[in-house]
């Protein structure tokens, strides 16, 4: 392989990871608070892609207005789902919960099958992310050197928050111990609230990323990118929000490599991604950069 | 209600049950479809219970159903398919030889596919049963989608995305629900057993569980094992039911079926989910005319087309977790003190209406 063609696999790569780093700070950062796996966060992502459509297609919308419009509108159903579905279920046993995520996981992809018919839709070109430029022999899109650049500026701006602002304060109480963060009178429900619209506006801007890359938008396209990243938030060490971005970006950046240097395993590409979370669970079960943390009694 | 009239009871249930799947089976009454739905309902029901094993008895939330139920299914298809057809079937690249010169009975094929499963579990389990059950959910939803990209992939042995058809089908009624006797009877043993109670434990208080002596992992993988050996079962009765099978089939939805069922039927009750399979099998086929056009007095309903009816189904199931979730049994048993209980509660309700509508 020479070393263009590595190059542009390289860049591919690291697209693709930093695609997947977006989606998984918000399971990470529900995880850390929560302590539930939320189902339901790759079906907002795929909603987001038809807000899109709608807004673009159908209304006619210039995309400077609809890109703030449908990180608006997927805050508010990332908001609403937790309102109907994990808010009354605070009590309830963790199983319960995670039942309650898959059934509005299902309730969304059959909506949207509903809604909108299986048939795949194409999504809206924005020329400023799918312009191709050429440096040398390499050739790239626009939105390939935006995606990375865009998660590390909102990695920082996270960081800021999380580390330095009272609402950052108060989520790291909850995720240390949910009840003393009550009792010491954090405010719970708006933390998670919170917590929620950051997560699904994320995942917002990744389906826009995503829709520039990939281009065409189904009921099941968030499945596999939900699963996926997922495991990238287990593989950084799950609640950790600077691990979530490394998982994302390692495991983007290996899926790619792998089916370019063994062209043979191209159906597996999607395998690979459970593979390397039980070889993790395996090896070190807390991820790259979790901590160890004993079970308390 | 005393002993005997309890058995006497247990009998004519039995009995009942038995003259019914023979009248079935005989076609004195039902029709074709009714025997497919009430077949289907009763391999659902072998693969509810394993799943409740799992997800109910032991506390562990797996989502690998489908997986499973595939490896049964490939398992049947690729043994028991007969010689002289599986040129025509593997069309595009042959059968491996080795594989294609083996064929096996039925039953056979069942336990083949469900020791293969069994053993994939525990490769699964060891890494995956030693840390919380939430990455037990990922990993199990993840390896199902492994097998099925797997069995994608594997042209020569599974026929890929073809799949296999010409399978030969189930002849009577008495299979499937003979297998599901003895499946769920054998399940039922277990957790009546000492394993059963250790299962149990664990699912109320690990730590407690392990500080009375019980050996986790060493449960946590049976339970898992012994839950993906049954499914695998259910997987290859379901094969031999449809007469073929194809990878697209076992996508991860699948399970949310039997999800659906031991949530109705009650997490950790045997005798709960066993008649949820039934309600849900035929519920499911029943929501069918949500996907048709429905037209009352000459106008037609722009709500009611396809897609409808999953619409439907994933609200009942959100609805069940939110407002019902110790579904129909909770963690108990059908018993016929309860049934008694139960219809004098009824009964007592009814004639508490009809007097105050006296009253009034």
């Amino acid at each position: 392989m020479s070393m263009d063609i590595f190059l542009q696999h390289l860049l591919n790569g690291i697209s693709v990871g930093s695609l997947y780093a977006l989606i998984a700070i918000g399971y990470t950062m529900v995880y850390g608070i929560l302590l539930l796996i939320n189902f339901a966060h790759g079906d907002i992502f795929m909603m987001a892609s038809y807000f899109m459509i709608f807004a673009v297609v159908d209304f006619g919308l210039p995309v400077w207005i609809s890109l703030p419009m449908i990180i608006v509108l997927t805050v508010i159903l990332g908001m609403l789902l937790e309102r109907s579905a994990y808010k009354p279920l605070r009590n309830a046993p963790r199983m319960s919960i995670m039942i309650s995520a898959i059934g509005a996981s299902y309730l969304l992809e059959n909506l949207a099958v509903y809604l909108f018919s299986g048939v795949p839709k194409g999504y809206p070109d924005i020329p400023w992310l799918t312009k191709v430029i050429n440096v040398g022999t390499i050739s790239f899109q626009t939105v390939t050197v935006i995606a990375p650049v865009l998660v590390i500026v909102i990695l920082g701006a996270l960081m800021a928050l999380v580390n330095h602002t009272r609402t950052g304060m108060a989520m790291r109480a909850v995720s240390k111990d949910f009840e003393t963060a009550r009792l010491m009178g954090v405010r719970i429900d708006r933390v998670i609230a919170v917590t929620f619209a950051i997560g699904s506006g994320l995942a917002a801007v990744g389906s826009v990323l995503w829709g520039a890359k990939y281009s065409s938008v189904y009921p099941l396209m968030g499945v596999m990118p939900g699963l996926k990243c997922f495991v990238a938030a287990v593989f950084g060490g799950i609640g950790n929000i600077p691990g979530a971005v490394l998982g994302g970006i390692v495991l983007g950046l290996g899926e790619t490599l792998l089916v370019a240097f063994f062209p043979g395993l191209t159906g597996y590409r999607d395998a690979f991604a459970f593979v390397v979370l039980i070889v993790m669970l395996l090896v070190r079960p807390n991820g790259l950069l979790g901590e160890k943390e004993a079970d308390k009694v | 209600m005393s002993k005997k009239t309890k058995n006497i009871c247990t009998g004519i249930a039995i009995l009942l049950a038995i003259v019914l799947i023979t009248l079935f089976d005989r076609d004195v009454i039902g029709n074709a479809y009714v025997k497919r739905v009430l077949n289907l309902a009763a391999i659902y029901a072998i693969i509810s219970v394993s799943m409740n094993l799992v997800n109910g008895f032991t506390g562990l939330f797996s989502l690998g159903q489908a997986g499973f139920m595939a490896i049964g299914a490939f398992s049947v298809a690729i043994f028991t398919v007969p010689a002289e057809y599986i040129n025509s079937i593997f069309y595009l690249e042959p059968m491996a030889p080795w594989l294609a010169a083996i064929r096996l009975p039925f039953v056979a094929a069942l336990l083949v596919g469900g020791l293969i499963a069994a053993g994939l579990s525990l490769l699964i389990g060891y890494p995956v049963l030693r840390l919380k059950s939430d990455y037990l959910a990922i990993a199990t939803l993840g390896f199902s989608e492994i097998i099925r990209i797997v069995f994608t992939q594997m042209q020569t042995i599974t026929n890929g995305a073809l799949g296999i058809n010409r399978i030969p089908g189930i002849t009577t009624m008495w299979v499937p629900f003979g297998a599901a006797a003895i499946c769920i009877g054998i399940m039922v043993l277990l957790i009546h057993s000492s394993y059963g109670r250790a299962f149990q434990a664990i699912r109320e208080d690990d730590i407690a569980a392990e500080a009375m002596g019980i050996n986790l992992s060493a449960h946590k993988n049976l339970a898992f094992a012994v839950s993906s050996f049954f499914t695998a079962i259910g997987g290859g009765l379901y094969a031999a039911l449809l007469t073929s099978v194809d990878p697209k089939q076992f996508y991860f939805t699948m399970t949310y079926n039997f999800l659906l069922i031991i949530v109705l039927g009650g997490m950790g009750s045997v005798t709960g989910t066993v008649i949820a399979s039934f309600i849900i099998t035929g519920g499911l086929e029943w929501l069918r005319f949500f996907d048709e056009p429905l037209t009352v007095m000459g106008v037609t309903i722009p709500l009611f087309r396809s897609g409808l009816r999953m619409v439907v189904f994933s609200i009942l199931l959100m609805l069940l977790v939110l407002f019902y979730s110790k579904g129909l049994m909770g963690q108990k048993e059908f018993s016929w003190d309860g049934m008694y209980a139960w219809c004098k509660k009824i009964k007592g309700r009814l004639s508490g209406l009809s007097k105050k509508k006296g009253g009034a």
